[in-house]
């Protein structure tokens, strides 16, 4: 035993080799904050050019190659790693594990990321230049008229399947074997519930992509035709198959998110988590539902009507397992003793946010008015409202929740409060108008537009400055923190906090739960 | 919280005009249209009623349930009785809902028995529209973006119908049902006009269908809606509706264009002709990427180009044919014998590129698509 | 979980067995997925394809009362370059009964080239109603450069084409497939 209690070792050496939780949950946090900064900065390249209608800055290609960066670095590099960042930060804590079950293979789907994401990011230097085809790359566009870099494009694609398989093979077995005794599934805090629920859809469709970019390198270098009707083919088949993984792909972007939610709600409120168990039976609905509403991203492809409907009823259904979600985090609220510190604004924004975006969602699956709605701005709106406001908001909300916890440090909390606020004002300045615009008849994808949408555009832009900017306010407070924040000592940070994580040390130590803890009573309360 | 914001906005932009800055969907003129926009409405405001209980509720709690004014934390944390309540319930709004829904989709997929067919094909980055006639010639055109280069990079004042205007509208008479048979040349397209209500996906290879009956002549702007490569946001649709009177002059008259088109492709011209018409189309096809003075730009430079100097045959079948995988399109299906014969003329005459040669519509009759 | 025990430490037992859904996941897609679309599509015609083998007719009596307008539209691919053109534009036809078309092609070219004919059926739902005996859709045509060559196709109209069905469009693009099979990347490798 005595080997296992030494400290961290030093250097450079340190990070590359590391199989320790905490350590690669930090270099994953670092690695999706630093994929954001860029990603953003694409965004940033989007909306400075539609500033105002013209050309102002980019060519079009160029401006395509943005958009389609834009997408794919925010959703497989930012999004996707921070939470799994986040899920090897908490879930041994959360379960009273000493660590993830499969340190070793935990570091390798970390470290096979930066060289896939400088790979994708490359491309941008490339003859032809980057993928210009959207994050969604239907083919023929993204195959038979697709740009050389395209081969690099699915060698990043099939590495990031790698890791995020990998990270989600580790995250079940560590669930599903290595829990504290008396933990059993229906103790476990939701965090730990959403991630495992979300890890399963995860090891089920990153194949199916893997599948989908296989195929299409088949089709552009071995003569294949699975997407080419000269060969017998179909175009809309790979957008079947892409789908079939995308829309699973965007349950997996938000369930972690909710878990989030459902940690810190109970602890600003000061009372337990309204209906657990409700909770983990609407995850896990929404997660079977998932699979069979693919469709309602192809409503105009020219579906017989009777697959139309299918996917509508299917889609619409979605709707009743989310709603009880918001439901039970409302009533989670009501009659609370509630504080409104950083990390509860954030969850508010995001319960009010995301909720409008589970509206416009709402709308959308209604296939006749998605014939008007369809690859338009209100799509763009909509899909913001739920990844940024909802997803985004949520993961700031836990970096701030947890932070002192894994530093021992606090943040500045007025600087916090400013963040959110200019969050939440620059998020709806962004994007809000994008419902206008969007329904009154601007596609999406476009790098000009006619003058009637000039004024809204505008707006959209200023908005989106304004979140950027935020964000690097968000980026000092949280440095500030580390190197020279305000000391903390106590294990619940939180007076309201509940969970294994805040009966350790603060900050937390290397190694935690090397000895099963005993799991507290009452139960129920996570 | 949505109309405080949209009145804040409309107060702010009030200097503007109306038509600018809308802020919801269209009805538009047709039926569909106007029944897509009341389901569009009915579940807004189902959305707006249900939002309103929910955020009323939850900020009522911020602001009563706070632990600053001493509000106690109560412990109740489920019941077996409010979950099923807030299932059950909003399944049954749902329900509700699918009721018109499907009717409206129904509706849309109502293609049978049209009177008029026009086969709708999606290019890099223009349209095409042939109008299926049962015999006798077949109308069928390009369909370009109108707006010149110099609005859109900034050098001339943008018009009013910016993006949204091109060379040669599809024109179909009101009250007629028409059926679009949409299909794409290369990649897929989106053909929507929001005024409508039709928008159908462009697939290579494959035939979609959609139908429309337009009770009100006008004009009826949309835009191409699936991404299709770079100039995506640059092929726009324009539809002019019109009483079936003049629907029928109009096509009398593009039967015979074409005809005379055929026609003159047998004839000899005149150099004078020759540069006329070339110098037109130059303007019209070319300018924009290989510049006013044939000095190149996003195109490689007229001027002194060593194929607009050399073999005739080579300069042909790369105006014809285009160059795969630039922006160079094929023109040999867009431009008629004589246009071709008459632009190769100009090109190889025009810029001080002084060839002397002079092409008849007969010499680029092998040359050009079918 | 129970059943097979692919390793004694429960951790590496549950990662293998999830490994093992990945692959499984991964055949899915090419195993499943794209055979089952593809029969799908074949049995109730979904996207419009029809069969692209010769329907074998049987003797069926016609059915004089009913007229199905079939009409014919003849597409390019990308830069194909043939003019490509049926003889009528509209037939009108009985279910039941067999007719023909022939379809004018003519390369332009001084090249050799070899096109692929790819049919598309409007209302898709038609499609299974819409049988082939013969067409030139099935193979491959090739042609020398600077000729012409007529194409026919046989077909029948199901006589259980749904009532509410009045006109049937049969599209086919052609594509050039006379560089190895198919088109290739656009300007690269």
């Amino acid at each position: 035993m005595g080997d296992h209690h030494h400290g961290p070792a030093s250097g450079v050496t340190r990070w590359l080799f590391t199989t320790n939780h905490k350590d690669i949950g930090t270099m994953y946090l670092w690695f999706s904050f630093a994929m954001f900064l860029l990603g953003g900065f694409f965004a940033m390249v989007i909306r400075a050019e539609l500033f105002q209608p013209g050309m102002q800055l980019v060519e079009p290609g160029f401006f395509n190659q943005m958009t389609t960066l834009h997408g794919l670095i925010m959703v497989f590099g930012a999004i996707m790693p921070s939470f799994v960042g986040l899920a090897n930060w908490l879930i041994p804590m959360m379960i009273g594990a000493p660590d993830m079950a499969l340190p070793r293979m935990n570091n390798w789907s970390f470290w096979i990321l930066p060289p896939a994401f400088l790979m994708l990011a490359s491309t941008l230097f490339m003859e032809g230049g980057a993928p210009a085809f959207g994050w969604t790359f239907y083919a023929p566009l993204s195959t038979t008229y697709a740009p050389p870099s395209v081969t690099f494009f699915i060698f990043a694609i099939h590495i990031l399947g790698v890791s995020s398989i990998m990270g989600s093979i580790n995250i079940i077995a560590t669930v599903m074997n290595m829990r504290a005794p008396g933990m059993t599934y229906m103790k476990m805090p939701m965090f730990v519930w959403t991630w495992l629920i979300t890890a399963f859809l995860l090891v089920a469709v990153m194949p199916v992509l893997a599948g989908a970019v296989t195929m299409m390198l088949m089709d552009i270098h071995f003569g294949t035709s699975f997407f080419s009707a000269a060969g017998g083919g179909d175009p809309v088949l790979f957008q079947h198959i892409f789908w079939f993984f995308g829309h699973p792909e965007v349950y997996i972007i938000i369930l972690a998110a909710f878990g989030v939610v459902s940690q810190i709600i109970p602890a600003f409120s000061r009372k337990p988590l309204f209906g657990y168990a409700s909770m983990v039976y609407a995850t896990a609905s929404i997660a079977f539902l998932s699979f069979v509403v693919w469709a309602h991203h192809m409503y105009t492809v020219g579906m017989p009507v009777a697959g139309e409907l299918f996917f509508m009823y299917a889609t619409m259904l979605i709707a009743v397992p989310t709603g009880v979600k918001v439901f039970n985090w409302v009533t989670t609220m009501w009659r609370g003793a509630l504080s409104f510190e950083t990390p509860m604004l954030f969850c508010i924004g995001f319960l009010v946010l995301f909720t409008l975006g589970g509206f416009t969602g709402l709308m959308l699956s209604i296939a006749p008015a998605d014939f008007q709605y369809h690859d338009t701005y209100f799509v763009v709106a909509h899909f913001h409202y739920v990844m940024v406001a909802g997803a985004v908001f949520s993961m700031t909300a836990a970096i701030y929740y947890w932070l002192p916890k894994w530093c021992g440090r606090m943040y500045n909390e007025s600087m916090g409060k400013t963040h959110f606020w200019i969050s939440f004002i620059g998020f709806n300045i962004t994007f809000f108008p994008q419902h206008f615009v969007g329904l009154a008849g601007m596609p999406r994808r476009i790098p000009d537009y006619a003058l009637q949408f000039a004024d809204f555009n505008m707006m959209s832009s200023i908005g989106a400055f304004i979140y950027g900017a935020s964000q690097l306010l968000f980026l000092y407070n949280v440095i500030a923190t580390i190197v020279a924040g305000k000391r903390v000592s106590e294990e619940k940070v939180w007076d309201g906090a509940e969970g294994l994580e805040w009966t350790v040390a603060t900050p937390a130590p290397y190694h935690t739960f090397e000895e099963p803890p005993r799991v507290p009573k009452p139960v129920g309360t996570f | 919280m949505r109309s405080v914001f949209s009145g804040a906005v409309l107060v702010a932009l009030a200097p503007f005009s109306v038509a600018e800055n809308q802020i919801n969907m269209s009805p538009g003129v047709t039926e569909i249209g106007a029944n897509i926009f009341e389901l569009h409405m009915l579940i807004m405001w189902i959305c707006v009623g249900i939002g309103a209980l929910v955020f009323g509720a939850m900020f009522y709690s911020i602001f009563a349930h706070r632990k600053s004014k001493g509000h106690q934390a109560s412990q109740f944390h489920e019941s077996t009785q409010v979950e099923v309540a807030w299932t059950v319930v909003p399944f049954l709004i749902l329900v509700g809902m699918a009721f018109p829904a499907t009717s409206t989709l129904l509706e849309v997929y109502d293609n049978d028995e049209a009177e008029l067919d026009i086969l709708i094909t999606g290019y890099q980055w223009k349209w095409k529209y042939e109008y299926l006639d049962d015999a006798g010639e077949t109308v069928s055109f390009f369909s370009n973006l109108a707006t010149p280069q110099e609005e859109i990079y900034n050098t001339q004042n943008k018009g009013e119908n910016y993006l949204l205007e091109v060379d040669e509208p599809l024109v179909i008479p009101t009250h007629t049902k028409v059926r679009f048979l949409v299909t794409a040349n290369d990649v897929i397209h989106s053909w929507w006009v929001p005024e409508i209500a039709v928008k159908r996906d462009a697939i290579p290879g494959f035939i979609n269908e959609a139908w429309t009956r337009v009770p009100e002549e006008g004009i009826y702007r949309g835009q191409c809606t699936e991404l299709c490569g770079a100039y995506h946001g640059f092929m726009p649709v324009e539809v002019h509706a019109v009483s079936r009177d003049e629907f029928d002059s109009w096509m009398a008259a593009k039967r015979g264009i074409a005809a005379a088109q055929s026609q003159l492709a047998t004839q000899t011209l005149s150099v004078d002709e020759l540069m006329d018409q070339g110098k037109r189309v130059y303007d019209a096809a070319c300018l924009a990427c290989h510049g006013a003075s044939g000095e190149g730009g996003v195109g490689k430079a007229i001027a002194g180009s060593p194929v607009v100097l050399g073999d005739l045959a080579t300069h042909m079948a790369l105006v014809a044919d285009g160059v795969a995988g630039t922006a160079m399109q094929a023109f040999g299906e867009q431009l008629s014998a004589v246009e071709l014969a008459a632009v190769l003329t100009y090109q190889r005459n025009a810029f001080g590129n002084n060839t002397g040669d002079i092409v008849q519509p007969g010499d680029v009759a092998g040359g050009k698509n079918g | 979980m129970p059943g097979l025990r692919l390793s004694n430490a429960p951790a590496t037992d549950t990662a293998l067995k999830l490994l093992a859904v990945a692959v499984v996941m991964f055949a899915f897609v090419f195993v499943v997925m794209v055979p089952l679309y593809d029969v799908l599509c074949d049995a109730l015609g979904i996207n419009g394809k029809t069969s692209g083998q010769a329907y074998t007719s049987v003797p069926v009596k016609v059915d004089t009362d009913r007229q199905v307008t079939v009409q014919f539209v003849a597409i390019n691919n990308d830069d194909m370059p043939w003019s490509f053109v049926p003889d009528a534009r509209v037939m009108r036809v009985h279910p039941g009964a067999a007719n023909g078309m022939v379809f004018h092609a003519a390369n332009p070219t001084s090249a050799k080239m070899t096109a692929q004919a790819i049919p598309s059926i409007s209302p898709s739902r038609a499609a299974a109603y819409f049988h082939k005996t013969e067409c030139f859709c099935f193979d491959q045509q090739a042609l020398a450069g600077q000729s012409t060559a007529e194409m026919p196709l046989q077909f029948i109209v199901d006589q259980e084409l749904p009532a509410d069905i009045h006109t049937i469009t049969l599209s086919y693009t052609l594509f050039d497939i006379t560089s190895t099979g198919q088109d290739g990347l656009a300007g690269a490798f």
